[in-house]
């Protein structure tokens, strides 16, 4: 019994440290953001890495998605006679909730995965101690760059997906729901008020910035060579797309409050 | 000089003074949890020397070396570099007395998505203001000090073992170091490769008179290090020649065993030693 609450004591304080650490290192990046140096060729870089390395995953799973939105819609809708709302019903889920959601999980996936993986590697092989070393600071030369360029590109990336998503619409409505083009459009645009698109352009900032802060987090922690970086990976994506769904949850309740 | 009394040093440091000590560690003591890593730790460096931290794996010889670095912090004790109490310093301090350190580390730690030339020339073009055509020159210069000069546009990942070792030492010389600190710079090296890098490093330290701390457990390195010296012949070549000895006893040994310092003197002095450790660690 002892042993066993001996252990819970451990695992709390290890999560705790976790935690403090985590705000320390976000702490650490926002100050070395606004001070100098800053390395611009890598925040161009990143950006490159994470927006456009991300384009053709963002723009699958958003047309995808809206496709797949307007088909089972559509099948609702019927049940009520309400087939030509189909584009209101797409743009309202796309831009208020999908776009952002599913555009931060494929981030975590493929951007939290990619950021622990190649941090933990240069933790494990020594790299982050060279160029400490060599006078650089690890958090302005590698963690700035990427979370700015998570930062920027999350809700560009969440415009894109939203677009692709009521174009994929758009062809389901008009191919499979035999909804006219006109009938689709003018319903996606009644169907949106202000207070929504800005609730779909603000939560994209809050859930770049947790993805790539978590990559950079456990990708700097990572311990245990090779193996550690494996174990590093799973835990940033695992990790990141939980705290992207209980951020969302938080910021669409703030949101709520501060726009509606 | 070998002493163990602080006062010995006449701290603070004068760069300029020949011979001052550059590195000096007083009463350091570092554990991790409940393992001790140091224990009263005490030993100067002088410039232009060359001291040699050897004992068994786990002993803490590394750790010493990041300590100087500032890379880890002591528990207790003062360690000064270089003119500056590092054990107070903050990360950002440390950076300026980084700069004129260098360190070549286990592996060669090179960034694997930079080219041998990017490694090489890191410092001098991300945290210098020097002209890019200079920062190429000196990539050049240093490239072909370590007879590597033809492939400085390979990525690490085309280079051997040795050569990486090689590309380490030219990136931790490149900005032209004070001091110079090597993690067992020979270790899993074949004995041809082993003898090219040992080389580098007295060819660095006496042309380029680099004050050179090195860690190891390979003694044939650890001797030949402390035994031979570079010259300049009268074509300009290099020649590797025994070291006089004057340049003997500039060069120190020092045993760690579990954590603390075992022996310290010269190659002489290690080479008669009657106790029975570092009998047992020479054979």
């Amino acid at each position: 019994m002892t042993e066993r609450r001996g252990w819970a004591i451990e695992a709390v304080k290890s999560a705790l440290l976790e935690v403090q650490e985590y705000f320390r290192l976000c702490g650490a990046a926002i100050r070395a953001t606004f001070s100098r140096p800053f390395y611009w060729h890598d925040l161009i870089e990143q950006i490159d890495v994470i927006g456009l390395g991300s384009l053709t995953v963002v723009l699958l799973t958003g047309f995808f998605t809206g496709a797949v939105l307007a088909l089972q819609s559509g099948m609702t809708l019927d049940q009520f006679g309400a087939r030509p709302f189909v584009g209101r019903l797409i743009s309202a889920s796309m831009i208020k909730e999908l776009g952002p959601v599913l555009t931060a999980l494929m981030l975590a996936g493929r951007v939290g995965s990619g950021i622990a993986a190649e941090l933990g590697s240069m933790v494990v092989t020594e790299q982050i101690s060279a160029l400490r070393a060599l006078g650089t600071d690890p958090i302005r030369k590698l963690v700035v760059p990427r979370v700015l360029a998570g930062f920027i590109m999350c809700p560009i990336l969440t415009v894109v997906a939203n677009t692709v998503g009521m174009l994929g619409g758009w062809i389901i409505a008009l191919t499979q729901l035999r909804v006219s083009s006109g009938i689709y459009w003018s319903s996606v645009v009644e169907g949106l008020y202000i207070q929504d698109v800005w609730m779909g352009i603000i939560k994209p900032f809050f859930l770049g910035f947790v993805i790539v802060t978590i990559g950079c987090h456990v990708g700097l922690r990572t311990s245990g060579g090779t193996q550690g970086v494996g174990r590093a990976t799973t835990n940033a994506v695992v990790a990141a797309s939980v705290v992207v769904l209980v951020v969302d949850f938080f910021v669409t309740r703030l949101l709520i409050s501060l726009l509606f | 000089m070998r002493a163990a009394d602080i006062t010995a040093f006449g701290l603070p440091v004068e760069l300029a003074e020949p011979h001052a000590p550059v590195v000096l560690f007083d009463k350091v003591n570092l554990a991790f949890d409940d393992k001790t890593i140091l224990r009263d730790v005490t030993f100067s460096v002088r410039a232009g020397h060359t001291k040699i931290f050897l004992g068994a794996s786990g002993a803490g010889k590394s750790t010493i070396l990041k300590l100087m670095l500032g890379l880890l912090k002591p528990d207790s004790g003062t360690i000064w570099v270089l003119g500056h109490r590092v054990d107070q310093m903050t990360e950002t301090q440390m950076m300026g007395v980084r700069h004129h350190m260098g360190m070549v580390f286990q592996e060669g730690a090179l960034f694997d998505s930079f080219s041998v030339g990017e490694n090489v020339g890191y410092k001098l073009y991300e945290e210098t203001s020097m002209p890019l055509e200079d920062v190429r020159k000196r990539v050049e210069e240093v490239l072909g000090f370590v007879g590597l000069a033809e492939y400085v546009d390979r990525p690490p990942s085309a280079l051997s073992g040795g050569q990486r070792r090689r590309v380490a030492i030219a990136r931790a010389m490149a900005a032209r170091p004070t001091l110079l600190l090597y993690d067992e710079p020979t270790t899993g090296l074949d004995p041809m490769t082993c003898l090219s890098v040992d080389t580098e490093i007295v060819k660095l330290r006496d042309l380029e008179h680099v004050t050179s701390i090195l860690v190891t457990h390979q003694l044939r390195d650890a001797f030949f290090i402390a035994t031979h010296q570079a010259q300049r012949t009268a074509s300009g070549e290099m020649a590797l020649v025994p070291a006089s000895e004057e340049k003997i006893e500039e060069a120190d040994f020092v045993m760690i065993r579990e954590g603390s310092i075992a022996f310290e003197g010269s190659a002489g002095d290690l080479r008669t030693t009657t106790d029975p450790y570092l009998r047992t660690f020479l054979s």
